[in-house]
């Protein structure tokens, strides 16, 4: 411990000075978290991201094996055993798990993270010597109660927020928003308690049972306000939802980095955070919503009783069978599939791989075009397109494909609806009045893939495509509709 | 550290997790959750202090429980973002055709 060169570097702070330890521990956190940014850079490009992983991998066995080697282990058999059970839950559920069911294990995960926020500002408060938090006067310093109270209270935001995430996301729970009279009073009152308790905290100097107190009704609090924060958000905006717990997850281990002087922690806790906040960003872009009034929640909740939904009554339209779907995709120079999310519930992602080969092979182009909010988070309809072997070459982005829709003989819409519906563009009273959507309508043939002309989307919005001259409604179980596609195609 | 030192590395690395996370393709989205899922389970360090440390028996269950929960996260998290790239590996049998732009 006493090498030369091993003086801190601020005398002024007696925490820093129990702190002082061996210069290479600073270097190793530092280590940890440049291959974090590391790993996050790596998703630039699909070749790179695997190596990226790996540098994620790298990194945080570098902080686990420095922390282990820098502290008295009392008991490093019990430490070991929660690894290797903990592990060996995370691994069997990471090999287990459906794509499909991406979201609900990321909202499920984030509770996680949460959980360990609380439960790490809990020790440390009960236990601050272990930490190296204690002030010369034998008390926490102040501005580590404020990291502490904040660490534990965004942790247990995340937590409680993340679990009804879960629920909605999973099924377990309606994904209707649960809209409490006064909801925004109420929030905001425990947001400012919160605050204020943590003011108090701070500078309530006499170790005690009034201190402990002030502790608990912080963190109590902050369970309760991350669930009523997000039983008003409809299963629409989930996608927005998953983003920004991701942040909040991210804010925490910040905050307990800060509590622990600890670079690694707090160079993930930023990445982290603005990694949820840019991605809840561009699914409030995606959507035409302010990030305010998804937080706000209730939507999906008024449209699905407003007048549109009888609009849509004894209006003429067109359905086709599997046999007219295949002639006209067979005869199509170029074919663009735009899959949602009931192509997922469907299972469909590998017949219209298999649609796609078929056409291929008969010389018709085939893209995919994917919305940012297809899905039930960022990203979700590529990873299901990547799982069905799906080249990612042949998957576009909504600017990267839409004035193609022109040159486009067939729009093969599956499982999707307000994406393509041009009432966000046309109606302004419509509730997804300004959400980019593609511009299915100028195809020569609009393909829709539907369970049945009823259910009209989230927004419970009607869309005019489904009227038009040139579209054709494919009614039925999307897998089932596709594979009988293929079979008409292989006649 | 003192709290100044700490605040610019905070500041900075929210800096540069915006550029980064802006270069992230948008198809990789879900990946990226995954792995900063794995990566925020950092926490396990604090957790590790407290479940090592003597002197409170209740900070030390609650440490050893974080570990548990912080270990779920980082194996879980690293290998669903591993299985999740490798479906985005090139396929070779079917070569795609090349497109300008990407």
């Amino acid at each position: 411990m006493v090498l030369p060169y091993a003086e801190p570097t601020d005398l002024s702070i007696a925490a820093d000075a129990v702190r002082a330890v061996e210069p290479w521990v600073a270097v190793a956190y530092l280590i940890a978290g440049v291959l974090f940014i590391l790993a996050l850079r790596g998703l630039s490009s699909p070749a790179t991201s695997r190596a990226g992983n790996r540098y994620g991998m790298a990194g945080m066995l570098i902080a686990v094996v420095t922390t282990l080697i820098t502290h008295e282990l009392a008991n490093l058999g019990e430490i070991v055993i929660a690894i290797a059970i903990g592990g060996a839950i995370g691994f069997v559920i990471a090999r287990r798990i459906s794509m499909t069911a991406m979201p609900q294990l990321v909202a499920a995960f984030h509770s996680l993270v949460g959980l360990a926020a609380v439960l790490v500002a809990v020790a440390a408060f009960l236990n601050p010597s272990a930490f190296g938090i204690l002030g010369l006067d034998g008390n926490i310093l102040a501005v580590t109660r404020v990291e502490m109270a904040l660490g534990a209270a965004i942790g247990a935001i995340t937590f409680s927020g993340s679990v009804i995430a879960f629920a909605k996301l999973n099924g377990s729970m309606s994904g209707a928003p649960i809209l409490l009279p006064m909801r925004h009073a109420i929030n905001l009152g425990i947001l400012l308690a919160i605050i204020a308790l943590t003011a108090a905290f701070a500078v309530a100097t006499e170790a005690g049972p009034g201190e402990g107190a002030l502790f608990w009704i912080i963190v109590a609090l902050a369970f309760v306000v991350g669930f009523l924060l997000i039983i008003p958000i409809g299963g629409a905006d989930m996608p927005v939802v998953v983003s920004m717990l991701n942040s909040y997850s991210g804010w925490a281990a910040a905050a307990m980095g800060f509590t622990l002087h600890n670079s690694a922690m707090i160079i993930t806790g930023a990445l982290v955070g603005s990694s949820g906040a840019i991605l809840s960003y561009i699914m409030c872009r995606a959507m035409n919503r302010s990030f305010v009034s998804v937080i706000a929640g209730g939507f999906g909740a008024e449209a699905a009783a407003g007048p549109a939904g009888a609009a849509r009554i004894d209006r003429p339209w067109k359905r086709g069978s599997a046999d007219d779907a295949a002639f006209l995709l067979k005869e199509a120079n170029q074919v663009i599939v735009i899959p949602g999310y009931g192509m997922a519930v469907a299972q469909a992602q590998h017949v219209l791989r298999e649609m796609g080969d078929t056409l291929k092979e008969q010389g018709v182009a085939v893209k995919y075009a994917i919305h940012p909010v297809a899905g039930r988070m960022p990203g979700h309809m590529n990873v299901l397109l990547a799982e069905a072997n799906v080249p990612y070459d042949d998957v576009f982005e909504l600017e990267d494909i839409n004035h193609e829709f022109a040159q486009t003989d067939v729009a093969f819409v599956i499982g999707a609806n307000d994406v393509v519906n041009p009432a966000a563009k046309t109606d302004r009273s419509s509730p997804i009045y300004g959400m980019p959507v593609f511009d299915v309508g100028k195809a020569k043939t609009v393909m829709f893939i539907k369970r049945s002309m009823g259910g009209a989307g989230y927004s419970g919005v009607d869309n005019e495509v489904f009227y038009m001259d040139r579209t054709m409604m494919l009614l039925g179980d999307a897998k089932k509709m596709v594979e009988e596609i293929n079979k008409a195609l292989h006649d | 550290m003192d709290f100044i030192s700490i605040l610019s590395i905070f500041v900075l690395a929210c800096f540069v997790g915006y550029y980064v996370v802006w270069s992230v393709t948008p198809a990789l989205h879900t990946p990226l959750m995954a792995v900063t899922n794995a990566i925020s389970s950092v926490i396990i360090v604090g957790a590790l202090i407290a479940g090592a440390a003597a002197g409170s028996p209740a900070a030390k269950w609650l440490g050893l429980l974080a570990v548990l929960l912080a270990s779920v996260n980082i194996f879980g998290g690293f290998a669903v973002t591993a299985r999740m790239l490798a479906m985005y590996r090139k396929k070779e049998r079917r070569p795609a055709p090349t497109r300008e732009g990407r």
